[in-house]
């Protein structure tokens, strides 16, 4: 485990040297550090952040001066309270906590999947064939971020994946479903962007009334179920 | 009761202290990009701190006020009006009820905050009312100021209302908080900076040449960050990491090797290498950087950052209490 200052307000803590190795341990281990890290109340953390590898957590100086840091070290202060917060976890093991599967329902008509058949094409398949791996395959939100809680996911069939587009396009709709580089992703909202487009889910999946304003976050498990232009119109 | 935008200018927004706890849904911290500035223009009008203004970008802003209000402003140099009034930045003002707030092009700097006693009623989302312009919310329905566009405000609280009743003759109050708190454009400045967590991978020739070379800024910048031109950084090692936090404030340092600074309505994590992170309490002087200025950076300790920290808030303390006479 490193834990490196990200400017004078957050530190990343890096858990893992590789995600693609053992993507499903890695993601135990973040959620796990997130869950402990929580746990502890370190005074003057602000939030934090799973990505991947690692967990960055944003603290108020101010706050942890006022708890105690002395003011000329606060980030020893902060990583040693880190890394007692964390090495219980070695002692106990990582429990996962069980979270249901989330269902997006997807239109993948040509209408809405711009580039479904440049996918088909580069992966020697049809179009129905993607569909019916990319909605078969079982994922996991392994990180989101971005813009507008844009979530990646962890687990597409190797045979769809596909390098991002050369040029980004300056626009995608609501609700796109992509597909860049070995991963799939959802965009929950209208921003630039340069994965490949397969097809659209009429569900509102971030929504800034709601508290917590998305659907998924680090760790939930999705599945993709096609629908028909009528089922999407109908929900949109 | 309302105020109106006669004219909304280049670019205004609603803005407060920002939001967070967001991140791991992918929301930035948003917010005015001079929280300090935004805070002690509330001070002065006998607003709580984090009550919502608006943040001004290249000016050409007037608004009409429908009732007695309080207003101040910090920022860049811009030329600003009360009526037919000058108004300097960081001194508290009477606007009468019908009387204009008007503020022109700036001459340093790009951005200003302006605190109106009461504060801006706008509905809270996700727990603040700033906007966020990228995602589409907050604010003014989570878009900029329109001309002609009317914006509701809270009534002014007793402390302002004790301010009105002694600015009735003046108009202008004398006093102000220091000088760079009101006015924080410099020309040419040097930004102080903490090594980034990515430091190492750029390489010592990098980070060399970026606390060595003055930077201009490109006219492809926004609230989202500051993409810097001018010589081009060679990264040691030219991979790009798996996607992880980002903050405002940090230098990413791109394969064309000209390095963005990013600010408040960053996206929440990135892939390029962090060689960077300008220090919290400069940031201010970042977010006024315009296209065609000339930046530096010097690197100092996050130790001296912490402390530099703590100073500013110990002295907004400090001007907040010694204001208090005013209201009372």
């Amino acid at each position: 485990m490193d834990v490196t200052p990200l400017g004078d307000s957050a530190v990343l803590i890096h858990l893992a040297e590789n995600f693609e190795d053992a993507p499903e341990l890695t993601l135990e281990q973040v959620l796990t550090a997130q869950r402990c890290l929580s746990a502890a109340k370190i005074p003057g953390v602000i939030e934090l952040a799973p990505a991947y590898t690692t967990v960055a957590l944003f603290y108020d100086p101010i706050i942890s001066i006022k708890a105690g840091a002395p003011s000329g070290n606060i980030f020893d202060w902060i990583e040693e309270r880190i890394r007692n917060a964390l090495s219980k976890v070695e002692t106990t093991g990582p429990e996962s906590v069980e979270r249901s599967v989330i269902e997006i329902p997807v239109c993948y008509d040509i209408e809405f999947g711009f580039d479904l058949d440049e996918v088909a094409q580069r992966a020697g398949m049809d179009r129905k064939k993607v569909v019916d791996l990319h909605s078969g395959a079982k994922y996991r939100v392994h990180c989101v971020g971005f813009i507008g809680g844009f979530p990646f996911l962890g687990g597409l069939p190797r045979e769809l994946a596909t390098p991002r587009r050369e040029t980004p396009r300056k626009e995608v709709p609501t609700g796109s479903i992509g597909i860049g580089g070995k991963q799939t992703g959802i965009y929950q909202i209208k921003s630039p962007g340069g994965w490949n487009i397969i097809g659209r889910t009429p569900l509102r999946l971030f929504d800034p009334q709601k508290n917590p304003p998305g659907l998924l976050r680090t760790g939930d498990r999705v599945r993709f179920r096609s629908i028909s232009r009528h089922e999407f119109d109908r929900a949109a | 009761m309302k105020a109106t935008a006669i004219r909304a200018g280049f670019l205004t927004s609603v803005q407060d202290l920002g939001r967070s706890g967001l991140r791991e849904f992918g929301v930035s911290s948003g917010g005015a990009l001079d929280p300090h500035a935004l805070r002690v223009a509330n001070l002065l009008v006998g607003n709580d701190e984090s009550a919502a203004g608006l943040e001004i970008t290249f000016g050409g802003l007037r608004i009409r006020f429908a009732d007695e209000r309080i207003v101040a402003w910090c920022g860049g140099s811009f030329d600003a009006r009360i009526g037919s009034t000058n108004l300097l930045s960081g001194h508290p003002a009477l606007a009468q009820s019908g009387e204009e707030f008007s503020i022109e092009s700036p001459a340093i700097g790009c951005r200003a905050w302006l605190a109106i006693s009461g504060g801006i009623d706008v509905a809270i989302v996700l727990g603040s009312r700033s906007t966020d312009l990228k995602a589409a919310f907050g604010g003014m329905n989570g878009r900029p100021m329109r001309d002609g566009e009317q914006f509701p405000l809270f009534e002014n609280p007793a402390r302002s209302r004790t301010l009105i009743e002694r600015l009735r003759d003046k108009r202008v109050a004398p006093w102000k908080p220091p000088h760079d708190w009101s006015s924080t454009a410099r020309r040419e400045p040097l930004l102080r900076f903490v090594r980034g967590a990515d430091a190492k991978r750029c390489g010592p020739a990098a980070l060399e040449a970026f606390r060595r070379e003055s930077f201009f800024v490109s006219p492809d910048s926004d609230r989202m960050g500051v993409r810097l031109d001018g010589p081009r950084l060679e990264r040691s090692d030219q991979a790009d990491l798996l996607s992880e936090a980002v903050a405002p404030g940090t230098v990413q340092l791109p394969p064309s090797g000209k390095p963005i600074l990013l600010l408040n309505d960053c996206q929440t994590i990135g892939g390029y290498p962090k060689l960077a992170n300008v220090i919290t309490v400069d940031l201010p002087i970042a977010a006024q950087l315009r296209a065609a200025d000339v930046v530096r950076f010097t690197e100092v300790s996050l130790a001296d950052a912490h402390r530099a920290l703590l100073e500013r808030q110990r002295d907004l303390e400090q001007f907040g209490r010694g204001i208090e006479s005013q209201f009372r």
